[in-house]
């Protein structure tokens, strides 16, 4: 497949995944902030921290009050990971290989695309948020079956699974760490109907509600954590989409999955042996938000690899 | 099967009744205003729409190109400026007969070029004979002098070509103007054909139009005759100068239905003489490529120097015959609107045939009795640089100003090798709706022939319609819009 098609697919995959989570990000808080009504503005700063984009955010608007917040992370295209940008760039991505992708991938990103458009066209969104952020939601979930059901699933399909993982594993992370700043663990909480609450939002927005309860039951953080970090097999949990994206990379090169043939595969091996041999309490031992900055850091030097081992023009000149 | 009684339409105005046909010859209707033989089908089953049927047709059909990302892109405006060519869905009807008339015509107008190409860079007879002059074929911007003494495979030059042919008042068919280059279009004439299927089913159950749906694979098999004998199963790609091209849709479209890479320069290489693409397993050679990028941007080696577009070194490896192109490099000399006038002589000299398909008569200023001519009477002509497509750089004499005939006569006297100039023709028209009625509009014709082992014509061709009222500028990038054309 040439470099710059899987370059593509690989990118399409993952700003659609990524648009998803952006909107599962806002989702929880919006629930989160129904709930804090005392809370006020405060409590939409920290959204904007965990998808790394605190200098843009502050150069553009100043104040982080939910207005400026979802207008930055929604629609804004000077913000290159709003939702709007997210699906401009998998449209241009998936613009320049339609003739590898299906049909219906490409119609499914093009009319996904023009809906967000349109809303951010649009009058008056404040009012109707739950509903757009639930329909991005959903188009960005159709968008996986479509791809699922009607792409081959060779080599092209595979980056397109190693795209969409690996993003999904970076923004399962972040979700943790939203509500790791909206509220700092505190032992106080652990249990209360309030927190209860909470991560019961936060379950939710990452679609895990119904799939923790059966495993654990009671919310409990820890579990949560577990859940979220470490479950192996619920599809959007970190280690179940890092064995997914590991699995890809090595069907991508034909290579035997215990060992490693080049950096990627090296890189990503590593860090998905360390969830699999972790556990919640080790995590939280050592500082959740500390474990998934790193964990982010490791995550980013596996998309470099990749970058540099497949995508890289001149790797193959 | 009983159902609910159909009310709608008796109240509202036929679309029809008030349809002027005006002085010009329209593809639908007789001078008298009763449908053409060919169109009566096609005539019953719109009266009995109501307007707002055949509105919400035209809706239906238009939002589906937007969902299907069916675009252009327009040159000079913002990045993202995408647009629909606007389609009418009145098709535009060609009898049978008629179109096998056409298309022998525009086979022989083909082999005839493809001749003239080889010899102008082999033998040059023709020029040796003295039936084109020497300096004209010399001084065409698009001669490509690095191209002469090349052999490509079995000798044809101008594998893809669209030929624009209009249709005057006398109701006769002229050759416009022959592109040899890239020409584009013809996705818009398999989508328009999707969507009439969908506008209007009953009537291809009804009559039978002749498919063009064979057009990829036709082009798949002519590309692939191309190859070096030693390939077995040759890897062909189609060359784009990327997303941003107005034609981008295109390349794409037409990889996607072959099942064949869609490259940019950038995704190629040259080693030994060889070209190969860049895959995530490494280099991979590749035998044939459709390119859709002028002979300037094609490699920076040979042409021009600053394209980013092209692939360095890919002239050599064509020369080698390690690759094959189409179309050819050179062809585009055929382009040219003053060698253009020469076609018919050419005809004659390599066939000794009589042209099938007549030339707009066409003055060449570089020649001192035609360009008085044409000074003369500036204000009737039509005025053409040789070398723009696009419809830009021209006059249409009887709708211009004196200061535009003015500014035109010093442009001929300061260049006379770059203008032609034909009369101002009255270019036929077909019903267009508009709103809630039909109006006429002006429309040409774009069929398309691919040279492979044998010639191949696409039956109809795009038709493309000038939709601004009274406009003679059929060009997508002028407000032109299209129509299927049906040969039935």
């Amino acid at each position: 497949m040439l470099s710059r098609v899987a370059d593509s697919i690989y990118w399409t995959s993952r700003y659609i995944e990524r648009a998803e989570a952006v909107a599962r990000f806002i989702a929880v808080n919006l629930n989160i902030s129904m709930d804090l009504s005392t809370a006020g503005n405060q409590q939409w700063m920290p959204l904007v921290t965990t998808t790394g984009d605190d200098d843009k955010f502050s150069e553009i608007y100043g104040e982080a009050n939910k207005r400026n917040v979802i207008e930055f992370l929604t629609f804004d295209r000077n913000n290159p990971n709003s939702i709007l940008s997210c699906l401009i760039n998998a449209r241009e991505n998936a613009r320049s290989i339609r003739e590898r992708i299906s049909a219906e991938m490409w119609e499914h990103i093009n009319r996904f695309y023009l809906m967000v458009k349109d809303v951010g066209d649009a009058e008056g969104i404040l009012d109707d948020l739950p509903d757009f952020y639930e329909a991005v939601r959903n188009s960005g979930q159709q968008f996986s079956g479509v791809t699922d059901a009607t792409m081959t699933h060779g080599e092209g399909w595979h980056f397109c699974q190693l795209g969409r993982f690996l993003e999904r594993a970076d923004k399962m992370s972040r979700i943790l760490d939203v509500k790791y700043y909206i509220l700092l663990p505190s032992p106080k909480h652990v249990g209360s109907a309030f927190d209860d609450l909470q991560w019961g939002a936060l379950l939710r927005s990452a679609s895990a509600y119904e799939m923790y309860r059966q495993r654990f039951g009671r919310i409990v953080p820890q579990n949560v954590v577990d859940f979220i970090m470490l479950d192996k097999e619920f599809p959007r949990a970190v280690l179940h989409c890092l064995t997914r994206a590991n699995e890809s990379l090595h069907a991508i090169t034909g290579s035997d999955i215990e060992g490693f043939t080049n950096l990627p595969e090296q890189r990503l091996g590593q860090l998905r042996a360390e969830f699999a041999f972790t556990s919640a309490t080790d995590i939280i031992a050592r500082g959740l938000h500390e474990f998934i900055d790193d964990f982010q850091k490791r995550l980013n030097l596996v998309g470099e690899s990749i970058g540099t081992t497949f995508f890289s023009l001149q790797a193959a000149a | 099967m009983q159902g609910q009684t159909q009310t709608t339409g008796l109240s509202e105005p036929n679309l029809i009744a008030d349809y002027d046909v005006g002085e010009f010859y329209d593809e639908m209707f007789s001078p008298g205003g009763s449908p053409r033989t060919n169109c009566q089908l096609l005539y019953e089953h719109i009266q009995e729409l109501t307007s707002n049927d055949l509105r919400k047709r035209k809706t239906a059909a238009e939002r589906s190109m937007i969902r299907l990302g069916i675009t252009f892109n327009v040159y000079g405006e913002q990045e993202g400026t995408e647009r629909i060519i606007p389609f009418d869905i009145l098709p535009r009807i060609i009898q049978g007969e008629q179109w096998s008339w056409m298309s022998k015509g525009l086979k022989q107008r083909i082999i005839a070029l493809n001749m003239f190409i080889d010899d102008i860079y082999n033998e040059q007879k023709i020029l040796k004979d003295k039936v084109i002059p020497e300096h004209v074929v010399k001084s065409a911007s698009s001669f490509r002098p690095q191209c002469v003494g090349l052999k490509p495979p079995n000798g044809i030059w101008c594998h893809i070509t669209g030929t624009d042919l209009v249709r005057d008042s006398d109701g006769e068919f002229y050759v416009l103007e022959d592109n040899l280059r890239c020409p584009s279009g013809v996705s818009y004439v398999l989508q328009n054909r999707q969507l009439m299927k969908q506008t209007f089913p009953g009537l291809f159950e009804a009559q039978f139009v002749r498919p063009v749906d064979d057009y990829c694979s036709q082009l798949l098999d002519a590309l692939n005759s191309l190859a070096p004998e030693n390939i077995e199963k040759p890897v062909v790609a189609v060359l784009s100068p990327g997303i941003y091209n107005s034609a981008y849709f295109e390349h794409s479209f037409l990889a996607q239905q072959m099942g064949v890479d869609l490259v940019e320069g950038r995704d190629l290489v040259v080693r030994d003489r060889r070209v190969y693409a860049r895959t995530t397993k490494g280099l991979k050679a590749v035998d044939v490529i459709y390119r859709r990028i002028d002979d300037d941007f094609l490699d920076p080696h040979v042409f021009r120097k600053d394209s980013m577009l092209g692939v360095p070194g890919i002239i050599d490896a064509y020369r080698a015959g390690n690759v094959a192109l189409a179309n050819a490099p050179g062809t585009g000399i055929a382009d040219d609107k003053v060698i253009y006038a020469y076609v018919p002589d050419m005809i004659k000299y390599y066939l000794s045939e009589d042209p099938i398909l007549p030339n707009v008569p066409t003055y060449v200023c570089w020649d001192d009795a035609q360009r008085d001519h044409v000074i003369k009477n500036i204000a009737d002509m039509v005025v053409k640089p040789a070398n723009e497509s696009g419809g830009y750089g021209m006059l249409i004499g009887p709708r211009s100003s004196s200061e535009e005939h003015q500014k035109f006569v010093e442009l001929i006297k300061a260049n006379p090798r770059n203008y032609i100039a034909q009369p101002t023709l009255s270019l036929s028209r077909a019903p267009v709706i508009i709103d809630d009625h039909l109006e006429g509009r002006h429309v040409d014709l774009r069929p398309f022939i691919i040279y492979g082992r044998d010639i191949y014509v696409l039956p109809g061709g795009l038709t493309r319609v000038a939709l601004r009222k009274g406009s003679l500028v059929v060009n997508s990038s002028q407000g032109g819009g299209s129509k299927d054309t049906w040969v039935v």
